[in-house]
């Protein structure tokens, strides 16, 4: 199983001008809810989960990531979207949400069954594992730079 | 007997699945007996009243569980992964 298998070209955004999560998330959970992947309260609810239980990873290299995402009541199909910032954006670290996480790249997870995941996320994990990855991510310029880099 | 391990996360089934499935994997390879129960944070109490050895969460801990807990951010980020499987296996051998 792939990254690449859950993720609709069109709901990945490159090069968004914001230093707001809360934009980020509503323009990638926006996507996925007009794709039909996510239901209508999916945006609120991520939101609401970014306050309480942050998903930022420092990742120890150049750029940093967060995965956004809530329990599986919010979607009806399993995706993935993909956004990248010209700036730092301002995420908190997931295991201690008092530490700011400036990041370059997110990666929203809509999750539709509890256990059927685990290859997508292990696959989510490895990319996250791999700077050289992450730093194409990063710079892409189009789609097909995005999936080129998750080959 | 087998160890219990509690694996929590923001929404119980991210995060916590890819800790879980590593811990399960790396407690195998050093021949440790290992039970893992995946939550959210806020589900941890409910959890603690059947007994665990360990906590290993990925998300922030808002109170002392009265057990041992370690951050398990590097089954996804990798970072510092080895420190963190030696920290979980010496807990659970004693």
């Amino acid at each position: 199983m792939n990254i690449k298998e859950f993720l609709n070209e069109r709901a990945v955004l490159l090069g968004l001008e914001t230093t707001s999560s809360e934009e980020v998330i509503r323009a990638l959970g926006g996507k996925l809810r007009d794709l039909g992947y996510v239901k209508d309260n999916f945006i609120e609810a991520a939101l609401e989960r970014e306050a309480n239980m942050p998903t930022g990873l420092p990742l120890g290299g150049e750029y940093n990531a967060a995965i956004p995402h809530v329990d599986i009541e919010y979607v009806n199909q399993s995706a993935l979207g993909l956004a990248t910032f010209k700036e730092d954006v301002v995420f908190y670290n997931m295991v201690d949400s008092d530490e700011v996480v400036p990041c370059r790249l997110v990666i929203m997870l809509a999750l539709d069954t509890p256990k059927s995941q685990i290859e997508m996320l292990q696959s989510v994990a490895a990319v996250l594992q791999n700077p050289d990855t992450i730093r194409k991510l990063v710079n892409a310029k189009t789609t097909e730079e995005v999936f080129s880099a998750l080959s | 007997m087998a160890k219990t391990v509690i694996v929590s996360c923001g929404t119980g089934i991210a995060t916590s699945t890819v800790a879980a499935k590593a811990i399960e994997e790396a407690c195998k390879a050093a021949g440790v007996a290992v039970i893992t129960k995946q939550c959210k944070g806020q589900e941890i109490p409910e959890l603690l009243k059947q007994g665990a050895d360990l906590i290993v969460t990925t998300s922030t801990m808002r109170f002392d569980p009265g057990i041992p807990v370690v951050k398990g951010l590097a089954f996804l980020t990798g970072i510092g992964i080895d420190d963190v499987v030696k920290e979980i296996l010496d807990i659970l051998k004693d």
